[in-house]
């Protein structure tokens, strides 16, 4: 059992204390707040937690992350690695930042969440007690829906590339071996999913590769939805003047099985063999957050207090990013993650300090997406909470997308990265 | 007479902070957190990243270029369409914070 005194234990022995780095924020309000928060996954939405935790609170809450992996791999920009145009090493950040923010950082898997007794259970190292409890897990696939799937063997063949990391770096060497005059397959599933440019961004930079290296390669995007779901115009141009005649797109193919020996994506009416096979199988919350007793929506996705991020039936349970239930026009993105995390770190801080969360909490949201190593398109939203609908809601008026394809918007697409990897784990 | 206007004059004060008393005392800092992941944490963006730093700007230049912003006067990529979802009030917060950070 790790509770507030072994973690404050803990945090002395490896000389850990509020003074070790400079806390930066306003001294008033929030530094009343005192308590223990274990935040499971250090994506977007958890290290973004995190961090806004220790410096809204002048180090005053204790915060345990727990993260599987040692190093933080980033989803957006990952399909440039996929396109040759990066390295798995431009997107990988460390978490000795979050340390230095006094963040006691545990590489670790979770095999259990008690809400009652307020207690996760680790693999490896024991039981930690919480107060409040943040879980930004990201995403579970279904494969159940893709039974041809479901073995080991069949998913080292038939890359998701979903999740950035070695996935990442096996689906650019399949593509690497690919002969000239191959087809690359994306099966993209029903909305709602994890980033909705992204497979129209990675279909594009894939088609960006090929057109210079195996230019008699085709990209065949198989789509479960009835149309491109995000930025569609500019996609759809991008692909008619960038890469025409190289990049099919069929709405309405939904994916039903596939068989991964001679990578065959299996639809309703048709059979589709490619040379690289991608499929994004269809998914859902992240396990710890089905398993936590959080109500979901169509077994799915979990429903929140948008004032808070708190699970609407577990209580102490605040969830973040892709494994909520999206708020109407709000994105599952990397972005939306960490602003998730800051709400929900405010709110937190001002529970644990036995106040109320603000009532007007603020969101905003840009996805960029490269359409080639040089040209970047965005979608943009700012979000606010309406009380009556007791939802986010995008603020009339606001948001858009590029008015066209632009190297000034590649240049904002890698600032961004390189300032929200910042923001989150700096 | 005094004692009485006092405390009618006090009951006033009570009433009309109150509504104050619910809303976000963090509000600003909260509002700028929306900016961070563009600009930076409290607007201080990360050198040589081709993004501008807000922290410490004089606040009536970063209203005014919000409001440039808004109206279109100001040529952007996305500022104008992220600009249009604050109101003036919340912009006037935004830049107070950012102005005083050092």
């Amino acid at each position: 059992m790790f509770n507030r005194r072994d973690f404050l234990k803990a945090a002395g022995a490896t000389g850990f204390s509020a003074g070790v780095v400079t806390l930066g924020g306003c001294a008033s309000g929030s530094s009343k707040a005192k308590g223990h928060v274990v935040v499971v996954g250090g994506g977007y939405g958890g290290a973004t937690a995190a961090k806004y935790l220790r410096m809204w609170s002048n180090g005053s809450v204790d915060v345990t992350l727990i993260e599987r992996n040692t190093e933080f791999t980033s989803c957006p920009i990952s399909n440039l690695v996929i396109a040759g145009e990066k390295t798995l090493a431009d997107i990988t950040v460390s978490y000795e930042g979050l340390r230095k923010w006094g963040v006691r950082v545990i590489h670790d898997d979770v095999v259990g969440i008690d809400a009652a007794k307020r207690s996760i259970r680790l693999a490896k190292q024991g039981e930690l007690s919480y107060d409040r409890a943040v879980l930004s897990p990201g995403i579970e696939f279904l494969w159940d829906q893709v039974p041809g799937l479901k073995t080991a063997e069949a998913q080292a063949k038939i890359l998701h590339a979903w999740k950035a990391g070695p996935q990442t770096v096996a689906l650019r060497k399949q593509l690497e071996s690919m002969k000239d005059g191959g087809v690359y397959a994306l099966c993209v599933p029903k909305a709602p999913y994890r980033c909705p440019p992204g497979p129209y961004e990675r279909a594009s930079m894939i088609a960006h590769y090929f057109k210079a290296h195996k230019p008699k390669s085709k990209v065949l995007i198989l789509d479960a939805n009835p149309d491109v779901t995000s930025k569609k115009g500019l996609f759809v141009k991008a692909w008619s003047e960038l890469y025409k005649g190289m990049v099919e797109y069929r709405p309405n193919s939904e994916l039903r099985d596939v068989d991964a020996a001679s990578r065959t994506a299996i639809l309703e009416f048709d059979k589709v063999k490619a040379d690289v096979l991608n499929v994004v199988p269809p998914h859902r919350a992240g396990n710890v957050v089905t398993q936590s007793g959080a109500k979901l929506a169509n077994n799915r996705w979990a429903e929140v207090d948008w004032l808070s991020l708190e699970s609407v039936n577990a209580k102490g349970i605040h969830i973040l990013g892709d494994s909520t239930l999206s708020a109407p026009l709000m994105p599952k993105s990397g972005f939306m993650a960490n602003q998730h995390g800051k709400v929900a770190a405010a709110a937190i801080l001002n529970l644990l300090a036995g106040e109320a969360p603000s009532p007007e909490p603020m969101m905003s949201n840009t996805c960029y997406s490269f359409v080639d190593a040089k040209h970047v398109i965005h979608v943009a939203s700012v979000h606010k909470y309406d009380a009556e609908k007791k939802t986010m809601v995008t603020v009339p008026g606001s948001g858009g997308v590029s008015a066209e394809r632009s190297a000034l918007e590649a240049s904002f697409a890698v600032g961004w990265a390189k300032n929200i990897w910042a923001d989150m784990l700096t | 007479m005094k004692r009485l206007i006092t405390a009618a004059s006090t009951a006033v004060l009570v009433l009309a902070a109150s509504p104050a008393a619910a809303e976000d005392a963090n509000l600003a800092r909260n509002l700028v957190a929306n900016c961070a992941n563009c600009h930076g944490t409290n607007g201080k963006a990360v050198p040589n990243a081709g993004m501008a730093t807000l922290a410490g700007q004089p606040k009536e230049g970063l209203v005014q270029r919000m409001n440039e912003f808004r109206s279109g006067a100001r040529p952007a990529t996305v500022m104008h369409q992220i600009a249009k979802g604050y109101s003036d009030a919340q912009i006037d917060l935004i830049a107070g914070y950012l102005a005083a950070q050092k």
